[in-house]
């Protein structure tokens, strides 16, 4: 019977690794998912069937039973309400979910047979637990800052006091095992459980909003450890397997998006920018040249090749739509239109691609940065639409700027550059953008969708 | 050491499962990023096994533990049918798209 159940779990992990192979098309990638969820019920399924045939108490069965059911019921009602633009925040509450649940479980099984089961399986459960609470408390500090709730919060003191829990986080299992803390194992779980709750809000808190690619691909990856951690405690190979797919995923993501911002994960975490040289950067009033609506269509309507450059101010105005509209009505004007996406746009990896695909936009319309940066003086048109320190050149010139080494789109490099912004507000960044002062380069306020409306209306007219 | 010397076939499918999902992972493009995240995100929710798991070990009189455990079981499936779902509703949008422009 077992080898049956051990065969079961097998296939679920090859379902996995499937499932995440596929995912490296976009023809295939539903099929992965579908596969994966297949792996995931073979599983439940399986662990459920062993203890029907085992003598457990009708009560535990009929609460799991209840239990799924409910999670199931309550998931697939959250995930058909949610918006698209609200993805990331989703995204980090049900990583939530799964830390929390790491937690638990490293609660419940310190009381057992913790004392017992030797300084290697302690440890383990430790590191689970750890993972598992950092990565609940953070998730919910992430989603509450991505809806707006929780302002950053970035002063010396947070990150200090940060620093120093974890400090006491790495202490303590020390002091517990060396015999100096006179405390009970759980109640040392609890401490530990405690301190690491803590450490997930002070270890978010501090980060900013354009960083947030970066820390949701982290926490994912803690995740995957507490899950890994949770695995090798039941010795089970699935939950070790599945942990750790998930966290070389997170890990592979995080180490891009630091990439794409040229900033290193240390930087990230502590929220520090490299000190902009404030001569440079610090120019107060930049001459730009404003743009009226129909000036931008009389130009629009000369273009042959045009390219949509979308950032984060996108998605806060919800203009996929609009934007898609824009661009089928140039295609009809037998006019070219690409979407030059940058690996950092918007608050979570790929999260542009997404908002696109919700508003229809086919994926071969869609160019990455290292694609067409070096023809972009072949674009006769560029649109920025809430982008800002992703087509700032300084971070191809200015040595001084804090954004200095940052892969850019060369927007610049286009015929006309329009750049739609509600203020001449700085970017995350926080430096000014040289883009905005060149010959080639106009401004039009406002926000995003209203303009894009507007655009579409006077276009539709010539 | 005598931890390592138990667990080291275990030690051994970690090495290789990190490769394996490095390998594999990279070579997603970059417009998938965010169904990659959040199917990565269900599949973390395999701890939901480990909670009905440590569910089956407690005694039915002991209320406290069987609340944590029920909380655990509800949050681990919360993560994988949630993950799952909206993965699929995400990706379905990629597919469509396709269609209506043939």
């Amino acid at each position: 019977m077992s080898t049956l159940i051990e065969m079961g779990y097998m296939l679920s992990i090859f379902s996995f690794l499937g499932g995440l192979k596929f995912m490296s098309s976009p023809k295939k990638a539903k099929q992965g998912n579908m596969l994966a969820a297949a792996g995931m019920i073979l599983v439940v399924a399986l662990t459920f069937y062993v203890g029907l045939t085992e003598t457990v108490p009708y009560i535990n069965l009929t609460i799991i039973f209840l239990a799924i059911v409910l999670g199931t019921i309550l998931g697939k009602s959250i995930s058909n309400k949610v918006e698209m633009t609200k993805m990331p925040q989703l995204i980090s509450l049900f990583n939530a979910t799964g830390g929390g649940c790491a937690l638990i479980l490293g609660i419940i099984e310190s009381q057992f047979d913790a004392s017992t089961s030797g300084l290697g399986n302690q440890i383990t459960l430790i590191v689970g637990l750890l993972t598992g609470a950092v990565a609940f408390s953070g998730s919910i500090v992430a989603e509450r800052k991505l809806s707006g709730k929780i302002k950053e919060y970035k002063t010396k003191a947070a990150i200090l006091f940060g620093r120093s829990v974890l400090l006491v986080i790495v202490l303590l299992p020390f002091l517990y095992f060396s015999g100096v803390l006179p405390i009970g194992f759980p109640a040392f779980i609890f401490a530990v459980a405690g301190l690491s709750l803590l450490y997930g809000v002070l270890f978010v808190l501090p980060i900013g909003g354009a960083d947030m690619p970066v820390v949701i691909s982290l926490l994912n990856a803690i995740t995957g450890v507490a899950t890994a951690c949770a695995g090798i405690v039941y010795n089970n190979k699935v939950m070790i397997a599945g942990g750790i797919f998930v966290s070389a995923a997170g890990l592979f993501l995080t180490i891009l998006m630091c990439r794409a911002m040229n900033r290193s994960l240390l930087k990230v975490l502590t929220g520090t920018f490299k000190k902009g040289n404030k001569s440079s950067s610090a120019e107060a009033e930049q001459v730009v040249r404003e743009l009226s609506i129909p000036e931008m269509v009389m130009q629009l309507s000369f273009a042959k090749k045009v390219a949509i450059v979308p950032g984060y101010g996108l998605a806060v105005a919800q203009a996929q739509h609009a934007c898609a509209q824009f661009q089928h009505l140039l295609e009809e004007r037998e006019t070219e239109v690409h979407y030059i996406i940058h690996p950092v746009a918007g608050r979570m990896p790929g999260h542009m691609n997404v908002l696109l695909a919700e508003a229809k936009v086919d994926y071969s319309n869609l160019k990455e940065m290292d694609e067409v940066n070096d023809e972009m003086d072949t674009y006769d048109f560029v649109l920025v639409i809430g982008a800002n320190d992703v087509v700032n050149p300084m971070a191809e010139t200015d040595e001084d700027s804090a954004v200095y080494g940052m892969p850019i789109i060369r927007a610049y490099r286009g015929k006309q550059v329009v750049v739609i912004k509600r203020s001449m507000n700085t970017g995350y960044a926080g430096v000014s953008n040289r883009l905005f002062e060149m010959e080639n380069c106009a401004l039009l306020f406002g926000d995003a969708k209203d303009s894009l409306q507007q655009i579409i209306g006077q276009l539709k007219m010539i | 050491m005598e931890f390592i010397q138990n667990n080291l076939e275990q030690i051994y499918f970690i090495i290789l499962c990190a490769f394996i999902g490095i390998e594999i992972i990279s070579n997603v493009p970059a417009i998938l990023h965010t169904p990659l995240m959040s199917g990565a995100n269900a599949i973390s929710g395999i701890i939901l096994v480990g909670a009905i798991i440590i569910m089956l070990d407690i005694e039915p009189t002991d209320y406290l533990n069987l609340t944590l455990g029920g909380i655990a079981v509800f949050m681990g499936t919360l993560n994988v049918s949630g993950g799952f779902f909206i993965t699929g509703r995400m990706l379905k949008m990629f597919n469509t798209k396709k269609n209506n422009q043939k």
